[in-house]
Protein backbone atom coordinates (compact mmCIF):
# COMPACT_ATOMS: atom_id res chain seq x y z
CA UNK A 1 0.00 0.00 0.00
CA UNK A 2 1.14 3.30 -0.51
CA UNK A 3 1.26 4.37 3.11
CA UNK A 4 3.23 6.82 5.24
CA UNK A 5 5.28 4.16 6.34
CA UNK A 6 6.81 4.18 3.14
CA UNK A 7 8.91 6.71 3.62
CA UNK A 8 12.09 6.54 1.39
CA UNK A 9 13.19 10.16 -0.26
CA UNK A 10 10.30 11.99 1.25
CA UNK A 11 10.97 15.98 2.38
CA UNK A 12 10.04 17.49 5.65
CA UNK A 13 10.69 15.00 8.28
CA UNK A 14 13.26 16.81 9.57
CA UNK A 15 16.89 16.70 11.15
CA UNK A 16 17.69 13.07 12.43
CA UNK A 17 18.48 13.49 16.13
CA UNK A 18 20.64 11.05 17.44
CA UNK A 19 20.06 10.86 21.77
CA UNK A 20 22.86 10.21 23.69
CA UNK A 21 23.74 7.52 25.67
CA UNK A 22 20.51 6.26 24.17
CA UNK A 23 19.08 3.39 26.52
CA UNK A 24 17.79 0.26 25.09
CA UNK A 25 14.17 1.16 26.25
CA UNK A 26 12.29 4.15 27.12
CA UNK A 27 10.06 3.00 30.13
CA UNK A 28 8.77 -0.48 31.56
CA UNK A 29 5.57 0.18 29.04
CA UNK A 30 8.40 -0.16 26.05
CA UNK A 31 9.87 -3.10 27.21
CA UNK A 32 6.65 -4.92 27.64
CA UNK A 33 5.44 -3.87 24.31
CA UNK A 34 8.14 -5.23 22.84
CA UNK A 35 8.37 -8.60 24.59
CA UNK A 36 4.66 -9.16 24.04
CA UNK A 37 4.97 -8.84 20.10
CA UNK A 38 8.21 -11.14 19.86
CA UNK A 39 6.24 -13.81 22.32
CA UNK A 40 3.64 -13.47 20.19
CA UNK A 41 5.38 -14.65 17.16
CA UNK A 42 5.46 -17.81 19.20
CA UNK A 43 1.96 -18.89 19.34
CA UNK A 44 1.96 -19.56 14.95
CA UNK A 45 -0.75 -16.89 14.96
CA UNK A 46 0.07 -14.27 12.29
CA UNK A 47 3.44 -14.50 9.96
CA UNK A 48 6.29 -11.54 9.72
CA UNK A 49 4.11 -9.68 6.94
CA UNK A 50 0.73 -10.00 8.12
CA UNK A 51 2.36 -8.13 11.35
CA UNK A 52 4.19 -5.62 9.43
CA UNK A 53 0.52 -5.14 7.19
CA UNK A 54 -1.19 -4.66 10.42
CA UNK A 55 1.33 -1.71 11.54
CA UNK A 56 1.05 0.07 7.99
CA UNK A 57 -2.77 0.10 8.53
CA UNK A 58 -2.23 2.24 11.41
CA UNK A 59 -4.14 6.18 11.10
CA UNK A 60 -1.70 8.01 9.21
CA UNK A 61 -1.56 10.88 10.84
CA UNK A 62 -1.10 9.03 14.26
CA UNK A 63 1.97 6.65 11.98
CA UNK A 64 3.73 10.00 11.61
CA UNK A 65 2.95 11.54 15.32
CA UNK A 66 3.49 8.03 16.99
CA UNK A 67 7.37 6.53 18.15
CA UNK A 68 7.73 2.87 17.22
CA UNK A 69 6.86 1.28 19.85
CA UNK A 70 3.34 2.61 19.71
CA UNK A 71 2.92 1.63 16.41
CA UNK A 72 3.63 -2.15 17.56
CA UNK A 73 0.91 -1.63 19.89
CA UNK A 74 -1.36 -0.42 17.19
CA UNK A 75 -0.32 -3.07 14.99
CA UNK A 76 -0.55 -5.85 17.65
CA UNK A 77 -4.01 -5.10 18.73
CA UNK A 78 -4.94 -4.91 15.11
CA UNK A 79 -3.95 -8.01 14.20
CA UNK A 80 -4.75 -10.00 17.11
CA UNK A 81 -8.20 -8.61 16.95
CA UNK A 82 -8.48 -9.82 12.90
CA UNK A 83 -7.36 -13.19 13.93
CA UNK A 84 -10.00 -12.98 16.94
CA UNK A 85 -7.76 -13.85 19.30
CA UNK A 86 -8.77 -10.67 21.25
CA UNK A 87 -11.43 -7.79 20.69
CA UNK A 88 -11.83 -4.41 22.11
CA UNK A 89 -14.52 -5.22 24.39
CA UNK A 90 -12.43 -7.61 26.57
CA UNK A 91 -9.21 -4.55 25.99
CA UNK A 92 -11.77 -2.51 28.01
CA UNK A 93 -12.81 -4.84 30.28
CA UNK A 94 -16.52 -4.50 29.58
CA UNK A 95 -16.51 -8.51 28.70
CA UNK A 96 -14.55 -11.42 30.50
CA UNK A 97 -11.76 -12.76 28.49
CA UNK A 98 -13.24 -15.27 26.01
CA UNK A 99 -10.76 -18.45 26.19
CA UNK A 100 -9.06 -19.25 22.54
CA UNK A 101 -7.15 -21.89 21.26
CA UNK A 102 -3.76 -20.98 19.11
CA UNK A 103 -1.63 -23.18 16.66
CA UNK A 104 1.19 -23.69 19.66
CA UNK A 105 1.49 -22.93 23.58
CA UNK A 106 2.56 -19.88 25.18
CA UNK A 107 6.42 -18.90 24.58
CA UNK A 108 8.07 -20.27 28.26
CA UNK A 109 10.69 -18.26 29.64
CA UNK A 110 13.28 -20.99 29.68
CA UNK A 111 12.21 -21.38 25.87
CA UNK A 112 13.22 -17.37 25.23
CA UNK A 113 16.43 -18.12 24.65
CA UNK A 114 16.48 -20.87 21.98
CA UNK A 115 13.77 -19.67 20.12
CA UNK A 116 15.11 -16.44 19.69
CA UNK A 117 18.36 -17.89 19.19
CA UNK A 118 16.80 -19.94 16.35
CA UNK A 119 14.84 -17.34 14.72
CA UNK A 120 12.94 -17.46 12.00
CA UNK A 121 13.05 -19.61 8.20
CA UNK A 122 12.30 -16.84 5.08
CA UNK A 123 13.70 -19.16 2.76
CA UNK A 124 11.24 -22.13 0.85
CA UNK A 125 12.61 -25.02 -1.34
CA UNK A 126 11.02 -25.00 -4.11
CA UNK A 127 8.86 -21.38 -6.04
CA UNK A 128 8.58 -19.45 -9.48
CA UNK A 129 11.84 -20.23 -11.43
CA UNK A 130 13.99 -17.09 -11.52
CA UNK A 131 13.21 -14.84 -13.99
CA UNK A 132 16.44 -12.79 -14.02
CA UNK A 133 20.18 -13.62 -13.49
CA UNK A 134 23.14 -11.69 -11.78
CA UNK A 135 24.03 -8.62 -13.99
CA UNK A 136 20.64 -8.49 -15.75
CA UNK A 137 19.62 -4.57 -16.14
CA UNK A 138 16.10 -4.62 -14.64
CA UNK A 139 13.69 -2.40 -13.97
CA UNK A 140 11.16 -2.04 -10.68
CA UNK A 141 7.87 -2.33 -11.95
CA UNK A 142 5.12 0.62 -11.68
CA UNK A 143 3.13 -0.91 -9.81
CA UNK A 144 0.51 -0.22 -6.89
CA UNK A 145 -0.78 -2.89 -4.88
CA UNK A 146 -3.40 -1.75 -2.45
CA UNK A 147 -2.27 -4.70 0.53
CA UNK A 148 1.36 -4.90 1.50
CA UNK A 149 4.02 -4.82 -0.30
CA UNK A 150 7.87 -4.54 0.02
CA UNK A 151 8.58 -2.65 -3.23
CA UNK A 152 9.49 1.14 -1.80
CA UNK A 153 7.58 3.38 -4.04
CA UNK A 154 10.75 5.34 -4.51
CA UNK A 155 12.21 2.61 -7.13
CA UNK A 156 9.23 1.97 -8.88
CA UNK A 157 9.72 2.57 -12.76
CA UNK A 158 13.41 2.86 -12.12
CA UNK A 159 16.42 1.11 -14.03
CA UNK A 160 19.21 -1.11 -12.10
CA UNK A 161 21.40 -4.13 -12.14
CA UNK A 162 20.77 -7.99 -10.18
CA UNK A 163 23.77 -7.67 -8.20
CA UNK A 164 22.70 -10.73 -5.82
CA UNK A 165 20.10 -13.69 -6.24
CA UNK A 166 19.20 -14.85 -2.54
CA UNK A 167 17.49 -17.48 -3.61
CA UNK A 168 13.92 -18.24 -3.53
CA UNK A 169 11.84 -16.22 -0.65
CA UNK A 170 8.43 -16.05 1.31
CA UNK A 171 6.76 -13.45 -0.83
CA UNK A 172 5.59 -10.81 1.15
CA UNK A 173 2.46 -8.98 -0.79
CA UNK A 174 1.46 -12.82 -0.38
CA UNK A 175 1.86 -13.79 2.87
CA UNK A 176 0.67 -10.66 4.58
CA UNK A 177 -2.51 -11.94 2.99
CA UNK A 178 -2.58 -15.45 4.30
CA UNK A 179 -1.38 -16.46 0.64
CA UNK A 180 2.03 -18.34 -0.53
CA UNK A 181 3.75 -17.57 -4.13
CA UNK A 182 7.21 -18.27 -3.33
CA UNK A 183 10.24 -16.42 -5.10
CA UNK A 184 13.83 -15.61 -5.84
CA UNK A 185 14.77 -12.50 -3.92
CA UNK A 186 17.36 -10.30 -5.54
CA UNK A 187 20.09 -7.22 -4.75
CA UNK A 188 19.19 -4.44 -7.04
CA UNK A 189 21.92 -1.56 -7.18
CA UNK A 190 20.14 1.81 -8.36
CA UNK A 191 22.23 4.57 -9.15
CA UNK A 192 21.37 7.51 -7.05
CA UNK A 193 21.08 9.85 -10.14
CA UNK A 194 18.63 7.44 -11.58
CA UNK A 195 16.55 7.44 -8.59
CA UNK A 196 16.86 11.07 -7.47
CA UNK A 197 18.08 13.08 -11.07
CA UNK A 198 20.03 15.70 -10.56
CA UNK A 199 19.78 16.04 -6.89
CA UNK A 200 21.21 12.36 -6.47
CA UNK A 201 24.60 11.94 -6.19
CA UNK A 202 26.70 10.84 -9.45
CA UNK A 203 28.89 7.74 -8.55
CA UNK A 204 26.47 7.09 -5.24
CA UNK A 205 24.25 3.89 -4.84
CA UNK A 206 21.15 2.23 -3.32
CA UNK A 207 21.13 -1.23 -2.52
CA UNK A 208 17.75 -2.81 -2.74
CA UNK A 209 16.40 -6.64 -1.84
CA UNK A 210 13.32 -7.08 -4.51
CA UNK A 211 11.74 -9.79 -5.42
CA UNK A 212 11.40 -11.77 -8.52
CA UNK A 213 7.71 -10.30 -9.22
CA UNK A 214 8.71 -6.69 -8.28
CA UNK A 215 10.76 -6.84 -11.52
CA UNK A 216 10.63 -6.66 -15.59
CA UNK A 217 13.21 -7.12 -17.98
CA UNK A 218 15.53 -4.57 -19.58
CA UNK A 219 17.52 -4.98 -22.63
CA UNK A 220 21.14 -6.25 -22.66
CA UNK A 221 23.47 -2.94 -22.76
CA UNK A 222 25.48 -3.64 -26.09
CA UNK B 1 18.88 18.78 29.53
CA UNK B 2 20.36 17.60 26.28
CA UNK B 3 19.08 14.60 25.35
CA UNK B 4 15.79 14.33 26.61
CA UNK B 5 13.78 16.47 24.40
CA UNK B 6 13.58 14.45 21.60
CA UNK B 7 12.03 11.02 22.83
CA UNK B 8 8.42 12.88 24.07
CA UNK B 9 6.96 10.63 27.15
CA UNK B 10 4.28 8.44 26.20
CA UNK B 11 0.14 9.64 26.35
CA UNK B 12 -1.10 8.21 29.82
CA UNK B 13 -3.27 6.12 27.36
CA UNK B 14 -0.70 4.39 26.16
CA UNK B 15 0.59 2.77 29.04
CA UNK B 16 -2.53 2.23 30.46
CA UNK B 17 -3.10 0.36 27.02
CA UNK B 18 -0.32 -1.92 27.04
CA UNK B 19 -0.41 -2.91 30.58
CA UNK B 20 -4.33 -3.93 29.78
CA UNK B 21 -2.96 -6.10 26.73
CA UNK B 22 -0.50 -7.54 28.92
CA UNK B 23 -3.58 -8.69 31.22
CA UNK B 24 -5.60 -9.93 28.76
CA UNK B 25 -3.37 -11.66 26.88
CA UNK B 26 -1.97 -13.45 30.34
CA UNK B 27 -5.41 -14.52 31.26
CA UNK B 28 -5.71 -15.71 27.87
CA UNK B 29 -2.85 -17.87 28.48
CA UNK B 30 -1.44 -16.03 25.23
CA UNK B 31 1.90 -14.60 26.81
CA UNK B 32 3.67 -15.50 30.04
CA UNK B 33 4.96 -12.68 32.15
CA UNK B 34 7.94 -14.54 32.82
CA UNK B 35 8.76 -15.14 29.36
CA UNK B 36 8.18 -11.29 28.72
CA UNK B 37 11.03 -10.74 31.67
CA UNK B 38 13.43 -13.00 29.61
CA UNK B 39 12.75 -11.22 26.09
CA UNK B 40 13.68 -7.99 28.45
CA UNK B 41 16.35 -9.29 29.80
CA UNK B 42 17.92 -10.98 26.74
CA UNK B 43 17.81 -7.69 24.95
CA UNK B 44 18.56 -5.54 27.26
CA UNK B 45 21.63 -6.86 28.61
CA UNK B 46 22.50 -10.06 26.54
CA UNK B 47 22.26 -9.09 23.01
CA UNK B 48 23.70 -5.91 21.75
CA UNK B 49 26.50 -4.15 20.04
CA UNK B 50 29.01 -5.51 21.77
CA UNK B 51 28.32 -8.81 20.02
CA UNK B 52 28.98 -6.97 16.78
CA UNK B 53 32.00 -5.08 17.92
CA UNK B 54 33.57 -8.67 18.97
CA UNK B 55 33.02 -10.01 14.72
CA UNK B 56 34.39 -6.47 13.48
CA UNK B 57 37.37 -7.02 15.24
CA UNK B 58 38.02 -10.38 14.77
CA UNK B 59 37.86 -9.07 10.98
CA UNK B 60 40.29 -6.35 11.31
CA UNK B 61 42.66 -9.43 12.77
CA UNK B 62 41.68 -12.34 10.59
CA UNK B 63 41.45 -12.10 7.81
CA UNK B 64 40.12 -15.31 6.53
CA UNK B 65 37.40 -14.75 9.16
CA UNK B 66 36.62 -11.65 7.60
CA UNK B 67 36.47 -13.87 4.13
CA UNK B 68 33.95 -15.98 5.58
CA UNK B 69 32.14 -12.88 6.95
CA UNK B 70 31.89 -11.43 3.85
CA UNK B 71 30.86 -14.73 2.17
CA UNK B 72 27.79 -16.16 4.62
CA UNK B 73 27.07 -13.56 7.41
CA UNK B 74 24.88 -15.72 9.13
CA UNK B 75 27.58 -18.75 9.29
CA UNK B 76 30.39 -16.43 10.69
CA UNK B 77 28.82 -14.87 13.58
CA UNK B 78 27.46 -18.02 14.35
CA UNK B 79 31.17 -18.84 15.31
CA UNK B 80 30.91 -16.33 18.23
CA UNK B 81 27.34 -18.01 19.21
CA UNK B 82 25.10 -15.04 17.51
CA UNK B 83 22.40 -16.19 15.80
CA UNK B 84 18.69 -15.92 15.63
CA UNK B 85 15.66 -13.13 15.00
CA UNK B 86 16.25 -10.70 12.77
CA UNK B 87 19.65 -11.71 11.32
CA UNK B 88 18.70 -15.16 9.60
CA UNK B 89 20.21 -14.33 6.54
CA UNK B 90 22.85 -11.73 7.73
CA UNK B 91 25.00 -10.08 4.82
CA UNK B 92 27.92 -8.15 5.88
CA UNK B 93 29.19 -5.18 3.89
CA UNK B 94 33.12 -3.84 4.11
CA UNK B 95 33.71 -0.07 3.99
CA UNK B 96 37.08 0.77 1.97
CA UNK B 97 39.07 3.73 1.28
CA UNK B 98 36.57 3.89 -1.82
CA UNK B 99 33.55 2.33 -0.64
CA UNK B 100 31.58 3.24 2.75
CA UNK B 101 28.41 1.66 3.70
CA UNK B 102 25.36 2.70 5.33
CA UNK B 103 22.47 0.87 6.37
CA UNK B 104 18.45 1.59 6.55
CA UNK B 105 14.85 -0.01 6.35
CA UNK B 106 12.80 2.34 4.95
CA UNK B 107 9.57 0.55 5.22
CA UNK B 108 9.75 -0.45 8.80
CA UNK B 109 12.65 -1.17 11.41
CA UNK B 110 14.44 -4.11 10.36
CA UNK B 111 17.78 -4.17 12.03
CA UNK B 112 20.41 -7.15 12.56
CA UNK B 113 19.58 -7.74 16.18
CA UNK B 114 22.12 -10.75 16.47
CA UNK B 115 25.03 -8.51 16.49
CA UNK B 116 23.36 -4.65 17.42
CA UNK B 117 20.54 -5.35 19.54
CA UNK B 118 17.34 -3.20 19.41
CA UNK B 119 17.99 -0.65 16.92
CA UNK B 120 17.95 3.28 18.26
CA UNK B 121 14.92 5.43 18.29
CA UNK B 122 16.64 7.63 15.66
CA UNK B 123 17.32 4.56 13.22
CA UNK B 124 13.40 4.06 13.22
CA UNK B 125 12.27 7.61 12.70
CA UNK B 126 10.94 9.29 9.77
CA UNK B 127 13.98 11.96 9.50
CA UNK B 128 16.33 8.98 9.22
CA UNK B 129 14.11 6.59 6.73
CA UNK B 130 13.19 9.27 4.69
CA UNK B 131 16.29 11.14 4.00
CA UNK B 132 19.62 8.61 4.12
CA UNK B 133 18.18 7.56 1.11
CA UNK B 134 18.07 10.25 -0.80
CA UNK B 135 20.99 12.39 0.70
CA UNK B 136 23.14 10.15 2.61
CA UNK B 137 26.14 12.44 2.53
CA UNK B 138 24.27 14.84 4.24
CA UNK B 139 22.38 12.73 6.96
CA UNK B 140 26.42 11.51 7.46
CA UNK B 141 27.57 14.55 8.18
CA UNK B 142 24.84 15.70 10.69
CA UNK B 143 26.65 12.34 12.83
CA UNK B 144 30.13 14.29 12.13
CA UNK B 145 30.83 11.70 9.22
CA UNK B 146 32.06 13.55 6.39
CA UNK B 147 33.12 11.54 3.27
CA UNK B 148 35.54 12.61 0.62
CA UNK B 149 33.43 13.61 -2.84
CA UNK B 150 35.79 9.93 -4.56
CA UNK B 151 33.92 7.74 -1.81
CA UNK B 152 31.18 5.58 -3.08
CA UNK B 153 28.29 5.69 -1.36
CA UNK B 154 26.39 2.49 -1.03
CA UNK B 155 22.94 2.65 0.87
CA UNK B 156 21.37 -0.78 2.09
CA UNK B 157 17.52 -0.72 2.04
CA UNK B 158 16.31 -3.67 4.18
CA UNK B 159 12.94 -4.52 2.28
CA UNK B 160 13.75 -8.50 2.72
CA UNK B 161 14.37 -10.40 5.79
CA UNK B 162 18.28 -10.24 5.18
CA UNK B 163 20.33 -7.96 7.56
CA UNK B 164 23.08 -5.84 6.95
CA UNK B 165 25.68 -5.62 9.17
CA UNK B 166 28.66 -2.94 8.20
CA UNK B 167 32.11 -3.60 8.31
CA UNK B 168 33.81 -0.29 9.35
CA UNK B 169 37.34 0.47 8.36
CA UNK B 170 40.22 -0.29 10.72
CA UNK B 171 41.52 2.77 12.14
CA UNK B 172 44.75 3.88 11.45
CA UNK B 173 47.35 3.96 14.44
CA UNK B 174 45.59 0.63 15.73
CA UNK B 175 48.29 -1.92 14.60
CA UNK B 176 49.63 -2.35 18.63
CA UNK B 177 46.30 -3.04 19.55
CA UNK B 178 44.73 -6.13 20.64
CA UNK B 179 41.55 -7.86 19.20
CA UNK B 180 39.74 -7.19 22.50
CA UNK B 181 41.26 -3.76 22.75
CA UNK B 182 40.04 -3.26 19.38
CA UNK B 183 36.29 -4.17 20.16
CA UNK B 184 36.18 -1.04 21.75
CA UNK B 185 36.72 1.19 19.04
CA UNK B 186 33.99 -0.91 16.95
CA UNK B 187 30.60 2.06 18.01
CA UNK B 188 26.99 0.90 17.21
CA UNK B 189 27.07 3.51 14.87
CA UNK B 190 29.91 2.57 12.82
CA UNK B 191 28.27 -0.82 12.50
CA UNK B 192 24.66 0.55 10.71
CA UNK B 193 27.58 2.87 8.71
CA UNK B 194 26.51 6.61 9.96
CA UNK B 195 30.12 6.96 11.73
CA UNK B 196 33.38 5.46 10.70
CA UNK B 197 35.45 3.36 14.24
CA UNK B 198 36.23 5.12 16.74
CA UNK B 199 40.40 6.20 16.90
CA UNK B 200 42.76 4.14 18.97
CA UNK B 201 42.43 7.01 21.86
CA UNK B 202 39.08 5.45 22.85
CA UNK B 203 40.24 2.80 24.26
CA UNK B 204 40.33 2.43 27.94
CA UNK B 205 43.58 3.86 29.58
CA UNK B 206 44.57 5.12 25.71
Amino acid sequence: MDGVHDMGGMHGMGPVVAEENEPVFHGDWEKRMFAMNNAISALGVRNIDESRYARERMNPAKYLGSSYYEIWLDGLIRILSEKDLISEEELLGAVAPRPVSTPKPALKAEDVDPVMSKGGSYTADTGKAASFRVGDRVRARNIHPSDHTRLPRYTRGHEGIVIADYGIHVFPDASALGKSAPQHLYNVKFASTELWGPDGTEGDYVYIDLWDDYLEALPHAT
Amino acid sequence: MAGNHKHSDPLPETVLRVKSLESLLIEKGLVEAAALDALIDRYENKVGPKNGAKVVARAWVDEEFKERLLKDGSAAIAEFGFSGAQGEELIAVENTDKIHNVVVCTLCSCYPWPVLGLPPVWYKSAPYRSRVVREPRKVLEEFGTKLPAGTEVRVWDSTAETRYLVVPKRPEGTEGLSEDELTQLVSRDSMIGVSEALGPTATKGG
